[in-house]
């Protein structure tokens, strides 16, 4: 990845934080979401800035073992930690907190987390084929945009509904393209590099800005591509990374399989690729936000179907060599469903698969690694 | 002539291997600085064999204290290694059940010898050889005199924690209650074999099943764990505690 891309990404992500500030000075709002499943349509439809606010650091979870139990997903403690120690910039931003009933420690969290800012939580349905859950979904939906209405004191009109839509199926768009770029063999751009651009630019105030750079770098990349430049060579092991969001701070996993010699093309997370769907801007805005949003394909959802089409897709591909699923400890529907993935990536496509639990704690490097390059001996 | 070399947590392994048979063995502790039992090992095989340095084309070493053995031509993970040394020992196997001082692995190999999948606990003393020796501590015995403890077959008692922790409060109740050693032996081996059997179904376990590293020695659990899984193991001639070695060495042989 050129340097100077990078250096211009770490710039515009320095200067966000004032830029968040001067918005919000001007009577503006920021909105700070929890998961993928919330369509963040609704704060853009009102000029207000949606912030990812996943936690994805060790440092304050200690701070949150002081109320939630050890045994528990370390990016919901991460989440709460931040928010109970005040240390997050993006959530002291936030005027108001959305969230989705989605896996059991999140919601319980979110009880406990309203005590020190507003949630809205969405009460998400938790299967997707079927209209007799699309309707109360849509109800959530309009009952957020209700919320944001309230809290930002700006109406949400079918038309800037719409207007919003377009502009994040743009950056959607832009981020596919830059995830696809990998799909070159050799890929043109590390693992951790693609996951720090995904990273930071999820926070940009200027929806614009961000597109128009993620853009910008998936340019540089063709052009890699184009010149055959590239960090690896035919030979490098290429590895689908599933299962849970990891982002700066929870990337160790990352890190260990790409010093071993092996390169991250795909994440099928929704940290990653799961965030690369169009929204159907010719419908109804509720209800093409509805329908999308649903058929996020994560394990929350019984049955998930879904995640097993995309891995599928994904594999063929990104010329996938080997696949490691990740759990993040005490996650039960990830883990759960690692005994299927295990057997779909066994059988189907009779590659090497490679399951790991662990948290985001340093404690456990050495075992990993171990697993890693015995996983990376099999290819 | 070519150098395997396995540094384990407790115990480091050589084997000198001309590309078609093992011309000597050596084991030593791995003590607290592995890089130079790695170095003694290898001085060991090649005294024993009567050769020099220069006489040893490649050298590569596997196991937890791989990193550190600056001799090494290359480092490769011990479980390509035991998969690696199972297929040569024994062409027909298909799963290798390891457990070592501080781990315990469940490895299936196809037929050409390689790793097609693995799983591994590493993170706590349960189903490892720590087990055995927290068990016989609780006992009070060595762990030789454990091993040759003859156990009851049936009926024993119960070991219901997994926990190596847990399980030395429970034997030593046991004990309290007068239960006899040999019954309580019988039932460490038990929960032992359970914790494995567990393990080991998670990945499928197709015959020929070889049972190595150092727990492997001791028959009374090689037949508590033949019993659980309700295979037998296939036999083999090599110490089994050297597999990893082995198969390092002929790892060397083919660089
Ligand atoms: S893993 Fe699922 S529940 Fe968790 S943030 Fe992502 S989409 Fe939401
Ligand atoms: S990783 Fe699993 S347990 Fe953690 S928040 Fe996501 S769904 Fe919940």
């Amino acid at each position: 990845m050129k340097p100077q891309l990078l250096k211009k990404l770490q710039q515009i992500a320095e200067q966000n934080i004032m830029d968040i500030e001067a918005h919000k000075n001007n009577g503006n709002h920021a909105i700070g979401f929890y998961c993928l499943y919330a369509p963040t349509e609704l704060a853009v439809a009102a000029n207000a800035i949606p912030l990812p606010l996943c936690g994805t650091r060790q440092a304050p979870i200690e701070a949150a073992e002081e109320t939630l139990p050890r045994n528990l997903c370390p990016l919901i403690k991460s989440s709460y930690g931040f928010a109970a120690t005040d240390t997050c910039p993006f959530f002291k931003f936030s005027d108001i907190i959305v969230a989705d009933t989605t896996c059991d420690g999140k919601k319980k969290m979110y009880e406990l987390m309203n005590d020190i800012k507003p949630v809205h939580v969405l009460q998400l349905p938790q299967q997707q084929n079927t209209d007799l859950f699309l309707e109360p979904w849509k109800h959530e939906i309009k009952t957020l945009r209700t919320t944001i209405e309230n809290v930002t004191g700006k109406d949400i009109t079918d038309e800037s509904l719409v207007g919003a839509i377009s502009l994040l199926n743009q950056e959607r768009k832009a981020k596919k393209r830059l995830m696809d770029t990998t799909k070159a063999k050799p890929s043109p751009l590390s693992g951790m590099e693609l996951l720090e651009i995904l990273f930071k630019t999820g926070f940009f105030a200027d929806k614009q800005k961000g597109i128009d750079l993620l853009n910008e770098i998936a340019q540089a990349c063709e052009d890699l591509i184009q010149k055959n430049e590239s960090p690896y060579t035919d030979k490098t092991p290429r590895i689908l990374l599933t299962g849970v969001p990891t982002g700066l701070g929870s990337d160790k996993v990352v890190k260990i399989i790409e010093e071993s010699g092996a390169n991250v093309v795909a994440f099928e997370s929704c940290s990653g690729y799961k965030q690369t769907f169009q929204v159907d801007e010719t419908i109804d805005p509720y209800l093409a936000l509805a329908q999308q949003y649903l058929s996020i394909p994560c394990s929350v959802m019984s049955p998930n179907q879904g995640r097993f089409d995309l891995l599928d897709e994904m594999i063929r591909e990104f010329h996938v060599d080997g696949v490691v699923d990740l759990t993040w400890q005490a996650c039960h529907t990830y883990n759960i469903e690692a005994a299927k993935v295990h057997n779909f990536v066994n059988k189907k496509f009779n590659l090497p698969y490679l399951h790991l639990e662990t948290d985001y704690s340093e404690s456990d490097t050495e075992q990993l690694r171990i697993r890693i390059e015995a996983f990376l001996e099999m290819i | 002539m070519f150098i395997g070399i396995d540094i384990g947590s407790r115990t480091a392994k050589g084997i000198l291997f001309d590309g078609k048979k093992i011309i000597a063995t050596a084991i030593c502790d791995t003590g607290i600085f592995p890089r130079r039992s790695g170095e003694s090992l290898f001085q060991e095989l090649i005294e024993k064999a009567g050769l020099a340095q220069k006489d040893i084309k490649k050298t590569v070493g596997t196991g937890y204290g791989r990193v550190s053995l600056t001799l090494a031509d290359k480092t490769i993970t011990e479980l390509s290694c035991h998969a690696k040394g199972a297929h040569f020992s024994c062409p027909s196997a298909r799963t290798v059940i390891d457990i070592g001082g501080q781990d315990s692995k469940v490895i299936r190999i196809d037929q050409s010898g390689s790793m097609k999948d693995f799983t591994m606990n590493d993170k706590c003393a349960a189903g490892t050889g720590r087990f055995f020796e927290i068990a016989a501590s609780a006992l009070e015995m060595d762990m030789e005199t454990f091993c040759d403890i003859r156990p009851v077959s049936e009926p024993f008692c119960q070991i219901s924690n997994m926990c190596a922790v847990f399980a030395e409060t429970e034997i030593i109740s046991l004990l309290a209650k007068e239960i006899s050693v040999e019954s309580i032996a019988a039932g460490i081996n038990l929960t032992f074999s359970k914790r494995i059997c567990a393990m080991a179904k998670r990945i499928g376990i197709s015959n020929d099943v070889l049972f190595v590293g150092g727990v492997a020695k001791n028959s009374a659990v090689k037949n508590a764990l033949a019993r659980a899984l309700d295979i037998q193991f296939h036999p083999f001639e090599i110490d089994p505690q050297l597999m990893g070695a082995l198969g390092a060495s002929i790892f060397a042989s083919e660089l």
